[in-house]
């Protein structure tokens, strides 16, 4: 096995390490927030400040009781919580996280900080997390709970619902940046106007950002769209039947999808890695706090909105968000057409 | 590296399962299941060529397909809905009245 | 390598296709195609379709599929049902339906019986033959261009079918 091999392993396992431990880092940012919101400390016995506190809840899980209801469909409902961990983890296999580097001239040649550069990437998280919604709707149906049952529907639901503007906001960006692959529209995003704007996708894309970023929220089931969790009518929703070690799965895919959502938008909206001062494989930091920046936002949304009614979830997807998303595929295909 | 005969006899065992379960099973939604894995067949033998004959028509057609299945499911359970509002049964002899 | 992973997502799909029609649960049967597609889209790449791939599992698995799923939680119907017991319609019950069965062996024998006396094709190997099959802007161009009317057409019979389903779905008919 030659070394180029062997890098692109090692890079293959880093991602997968970015990806499991942001779930880590997720659990402690958002109860530290939460605390921090709430004009609270958040929790700082377990380990100083409190930094231990996602080993703690991971053990807790890990040491519970494992429980089945009597009348569940014993496969699927095993399948569930895998299938649900699963599709947030494959997703980062495409998702690039720093510019082509040669690890300090220890490489005969560069190679691509990014798991496996294909050629559709945008459409591999597209199809991946649109596989997501089953593991959803099968905890909902096989548990044989009605709480399950509702939270399984409302979730597919609002999956699909939201999985339209979704896609048509991701399609006005392929479309500015003429390629399908995640690391080429990162690199069209390079560079600057007037010498001090950033030429990100932000700028002519603020409505599909607002769209993808609100149709994201609603597709990981976050606050203010967490209805098929939402506890004062719910219970818990799809996975109220599911303890220990098959509800942490559920848990880890919930932060590994805030994350994917996060990384995706930096990728497509925030020009991925590229900023200024930064050189070579330093540049990764960048991508690192952007996607950082976003989870907080993701996290204040949570703790600072209350939740949408369900009438309105849908109406609002549908009568306001879809529309959106399509006239700004329309005027970015215009102005595409008139500046190129 | 597979031959195209490979694809091709791989995608006539897909489209005889399809046709096997149409034939067999008793319940509408699996018979709708079935007439997709037929559908998914004939998709297969069309990238197969395409790729074989060197052009992306192959794979152009199998958009088409996709198109009329989804087009096809949509109608296909909506009947399917209405029929079990009427008898509240799936199996398709239930619903021979219009036979003599 | 490439046939390995050929015999791979080749197994995968026939397996879980044969047992979407050999098992009676509807809910098993749905989750069977959706890892029969899966397989399906493995081929797809190793057939340098890679778009052809991710559209297969974003329409079929990630939406038709959900729609099966629906309809089946919905109705809520987990078991097929029991055979029509009919003395006037003989040719329902189960011992008629073996012909059917048999009739798909005989299908399946004839298929394998064709393709045999195919000489056996290699895949096309020209080079650039991969790139050109790949490439997204080449279905897109021959999509627009070539294929103009049969885009439009299915429009309408996307659009025809939307009607159709509001419709039918109507609580009363």
């Amino acid at each position: 096995m030659d070394i180029i091999t062997i890098a692109q392993f090692v890079v293959l396992g880093l991602a997968f390490f970015i990806a499991l431990n942001s779930a880590a880092i997720n659990v402690l940012l958002e109860r530290k927030l939460a605390g921090f919101l709430q004009q609270r400390l958040g929790p700082y016995r377990t380990g100083p400040w409190g930094l231990l506190q996602p080993v703690a809840d991971i053990v807790k899980l890990l040491f519970k009781e494992e429980l089945r209801p009597k009348a569940a469909d014993a496969f699927l409902f095993n399948l569930a919580p895998i299938l649900a961990a699963t599709a947030a983890f494959a997703s980062f296999a495409v998702v690039p996280f720093g510019p082509s580097i040669d690890f300090f001239g220890l490489l005969p040649e560069a190679i691509k900080l990014q798991a496996a550069d294909v050629n559709v990437g945008v459409l591999v998280v597209f199809a991946v997390t649109s596989m997501g919604v089953y593991g959803v709707v099968l905890a909902g149906w096989s548990s044989n709970s009605k709480y399950s049952l509702i939270g399984g529907l409302r979730s597919s639901a609002q999956m699909i619902s939201y999985e339209l503007s979704y896609g048509t906001a991701l399609a006005a960006v392929i479309l500015m940046a003429n390629s399908l692959s995640l690391r080429e529209i990162v690199d069209a995003q390079q560079g600057t106007w007037f010498g001090i704007i950033p030429k990100w996708y932000i700028i002519p894309q603020f409505f599909g950002f607002f769209v993808f970023m609100t149709a994201g929220i609603a597709e990981t089931n976050r606050a203010p769209f967490d209805f098929p969790e939402a506890e004062q009518e719910l219970v818990a929703g799809y996975h109220t039947e599911y303890s220990s070690f098959r509800f942490a799965l559920f848990f880890l895919a919930e932060y590994v999808n805030m994350t994917l959502v996060s990384a995706i938008a930096v990728c497509l909206y925030f020009g991925g890695w590229h900023g200024p001062f930064l050189e070579g494989g330093y540049q990764s930091l960048w991508w690192f706090a952007k996607v950082f920046a976003l989870l907080f936002f993701y996290i204040w949304m949570r703790w600072t909105l209350p939740r949408y009614r369900y009438d309105q979830l849908m109406h609002f997807g549908w009568k306001f968000l879809l529309p959106l998303a399509i006239i700004n595929l329309l005027l970015t295909a215009a102005g595409v057409l008139y500046w190129s | 590296m597979p031959t195209l005969n490979h694809f091709l006899v791989l995608s006539g065992l897909l489209f005889a399962i399809g046709t096997a379960g149409v034939f067999l099973r008793r319940n509408l939604i699996t018979i709708l299941l079935s007439i997709e894995i037929m559908l998914n067949a004939v998709n297969l033998t069309f990238v197969a060529v395409g790729r074989h004959l060197g052009t992306v028509d192959g794979q152009i057609i199998t958009f088409f397909v996709m198109t009329v299945a989804a087009a096809e499911a949509a109608v296909g359970l909506a009947i399917v809905i209405q029929l079990f509002r009427l008898r509240e049964s799936l199996n398709p002899d239930a619903f021979t009245s219009l036979k003599w | 390598m490439d046939l390995s992973l050929f015999y791979l997502f080749g197994a995968l799909t026939v397996a879980a296709s044969f047992f979407v029609i050999a098992q009676r649960n509807p809910m098993h049967s749905v989750i069977l195609l959706i890892a029969s597609f899966i397989g399906l889209a493995g081929l797809y790449v190793l057939l340098d379709a890679p778009f052809t791939a991710v559209t297969q599992i974003i329409v079929y698995a990630g939406a038709i599929m959900v729609l099966f799923l629906f309809v089946v939680m919905l109705l809520n119907a987990p078991r097929e049902d029991p055979p029509v017991v009919d003395p006037r319609r003989p040719l329902l019950s189960a011992g008629p339906r073996r012909i059917g069965g048999v009739l798909s062996l005989v299908f399946l024998a004839e298929i394998v019986w064709a393709f045999s006396r195919v000489p056996t094709t290699a895949m096309n190997d020209a080079p650039g033959i991969g790139d050109r099959v790949s490439s997204v802007a080449a279905i897109g161009l021959e999509i627009f261009t070539t294929h103009t009317f049969a885009f439009e057409a299915t429009s309408v019979l996307i659009l025809v079918a939307m009607v159709g389903a509001v419709v039918l779905a109507r609580k009363n008919l």
